[in-house]
């Protein structure tokens, strides 16, 4: 019965990481864009006067979206139409059951791997599933009946098939120096030291193999520079031309997703997953309170320094608004939040100093640094994602599969090449 | 529980596989039989044959099936094309008598294999005894089935393009 529980709750815990990453995703692409462009960004939308900096524009998108009209065309093949959203988005949500967040969860005869499924084929698993993300598109492509769609739905099959070649390659070089397909094995094989000083991460033992990776995660994702699937002034908005309402937002949703998955692959295989740089989880388990300490006081100042913004656009924006405008109050209001968390923090310290943990707790602290780790570097792979679109420009549909065919897969062969050269030749040397 | 997962799936499989045959839209009956290859998957999965589940999603409904697709929508072919002269009686109840003589020839094959044959070793399927058979006992011919498809690629590309 636990183990079922414990199941559960894992599953759980990795369902509400990517959803809770989707909007973070959508507010990091709005905010970045407009940092970009040298915009404010959305900033209007506001509940009772707070307005979190446009956070919650993303609450009145989705309440516009559930509750727009769903406008289905007459000449759509119906049911194929009406499931081709939910693919895309159902497949990518699969993928993150292998993805690990954290080292083993152990004490007394418990040894809790923190991860969902740790699945023979390991991250196989991953290029699996997202393979059959293609059909969602094509579906909607095909079943929408329209010329348009019909392009934009080849166009995206023919650049995730072609671009599915180098991703897996790519991996190979990852296989080979960690010796293993099992992700937590790879992240745990990237805690070493090379050197006796670089963390033996996946960058930097595979730098090619990173980047080609990271374009091919790129094209996977249907993101710019690849995002071909549409295009305004060639083929309208490409398979989901004939989407509206809450299945056109699937469709996006899906996307966001699927960039979380990226991030989260990238961080896992190429960046040290879970691993803290120059800490091991035992380092963290015999200095929990330590690691507990460091970890509150970082919540302490980074609330404090909340406090102190808070009170500065107070300061700012009070009185810029009439009178009775509850906009005027957002400042004290998200201050007090954040005077709030401070108290808490500090009396977490208080209560925890000089605290003698037992084995659960200092698991679970190792635990706790590790997920804040994990996502600390998911997140930044998401902000990458989003700063690359709006950076580059966007590669011709013809440039894009020579890029694929000509110049990544012969290079991934390359790579998998030298780093097997590279591998003998230590080996014969240490044996 | 594994019993009516078992059941769940296999049903889910011959449905698709049905629904594969009797489609008249030729796109749909590719999509039912990416289900009947999904389903099948789940069948390797609760044999544990972790890796064979994986590499049955990935090449037969992720790739392969997505190449078929691909073709049918570039062909886009439409019902009028696909209008076939009724089959006479005579055909229908040969085609009929074939398929329940072929039924119940395997049936009877099924039969004869002893109880206990079918148990498989713990790691059946897994990455480890599947890599050591591709490169380790069927080396030579795993080679041979790559020089194969190799020369499959190369006449493609030779029959595709006009100007070599």
């Amino acid at each position: 019965m636990a183990v079922y529980l414990i199941g559960l709750g894992k599953a759980l815990f990795i369902f509400l990481f990517a959803l809770i990453l989707l909007p973070v995703n959508i507010y990091l692409e709005r905010k970045g864009s407009a940092f970009i462009q040298d915009r404010v960004g959305p900033n209007r939308a506001a509940i009772l006067g707070v307005r979190l900096a446009g956070f919650i524009h993303l609450i009145a998108d989705v309440v516009k979206l559930i509750f727009k009209e769903m406008m289905v065309p007459g000449h759509v093949n119906r049911w194929y139409f009406m499931i081709a959203p939910f693919i895309g988005f159902t497949f990518i949500l699969f993928a993150f059951a292998v993805i690990p967040w954290a080292d083993n969860l152990s004490f007394g005869s418990w040894n809790i791997p923190m991860q969902v499924a740790d699945l023979n084929g390991g991250i196989l698993f991953i290029l699996a599933v997202t393979s059959l993300n293609v059909y969602g598109i094509v579906l909607a492509g095909w079943a929408s009946n329209n010329k348009f769609s019909l392009l934009g739905g080849l166009r995206a099959t023919a650049q995730m098939v072609s671009y599915e070649i180098p991703l897996g390659l790519s991996l190979v070089g990852v296989f080979m120096v960690f010796q293993s397909v099992h992700l937590n094995e790879i992240v745990r094989g990237q805690g070493e030291l090379l050197f006796g000083f670089l963390p033996k991460w996946g960058v930097f033992v595979q730098p090619l193999g990173f980047f080609l990776f990271g374009a091919a995660a790129f094209a996977e994702t249907n993101r710019n520079p690849f995002d071909v699937a549409e295009g305004e002034s060639e083929i309208v908005a490409g398979y989901h031309t004939e989407y509206s309402g809450i299945r056109f937002a699937l469709f996006y949703m899906g996307e966001y997703v699927a960039i979380a998955l990226a991030a989260a692959m990238l961080a896992t295989l190429y960046f040290g997953g879970w691993q803290i740089p120059w800490v091991t989880t035992d380092m963290l388990r015999n200095n929990s309170e330590l690691a507990l300490k460091i970890m509150l006081s970082l919540g302490t100042v980074g609330s404090f320094v909340g406090l102190l913004t808070m009170l500065g656009f107070d300061k700012k924006m009070r009185g810029t608004w009439p009178a009775g405008d509850l906009r005027n109050q957002e400042g004290r209001i998200l201050g007090g939040i954040a005077f709030l968390l401070l108290v808490a923090h500090i009396a977490a310290l208080v209560f925890f100093n000089g605290k003698v943990f037992p084995e659960w707790g200092q698991s679970t602290v190792a635990v706790l640094a590790q997920v804040a780790m994990f996502t600390m570097k998911t997140l930044f792979f998401c902000w990458v994602f989003i700063w690359v679109r709006w950076t580059l420009p966007r590669f011709r549909y013809d440039q894009i599969m020579r890029l694929g065919w000509k110049n990544l897969i012969p290079i991934s062969f390359l790579n998998i090449f030298v780093t097997g050269l590279v591998i003998l030749l230590l080996d014969s040397r240490g044996g | 529980m594994e019993v009516f997962a078992f059941y769940a799936f296999a049903s889910a499989s011959v449905a698709g596989a049905l629904l594969m045959v009797t489609r008249r839209n030729p796109l749909a009956g590719a999509f039912a039989l990416v289900l009947s290859l999904g389903a099948l998957a789940f069948l390797f999965a609760m044999l544990h044959a972790e890796f064979v589940f994986i590499l049955q999603i990935l090449l037969y409904a992720g790739a392969i099936m997505v190449l078929i697709i691909f073709t049918l929508m570039l062909l886009n072919l439409t019902p009028e094309e696909l209008k076939e002269p009724p089959i006479g009686a005579l055909k229908g109840f040969l085609i009929l008598a074939f398929c329940v003589a072929g039924f119940v020839g395997f049936v009877r094959v099924l039969r004869t294999i002893p109880e206990g044959v079918a148990e498989v070793s713990p790691d059946f399927g897994n990455i480890e005894p599947v890599g050591r058979l591709m490169l380790g006992n069927y080396l030579y011919p795993f080679e041979v089935i790559s020089v194969l498809l190799l020369v499959a690629v190369v006449g493609v590309v030779l029959l595709a393009k006009k100007v070599i």
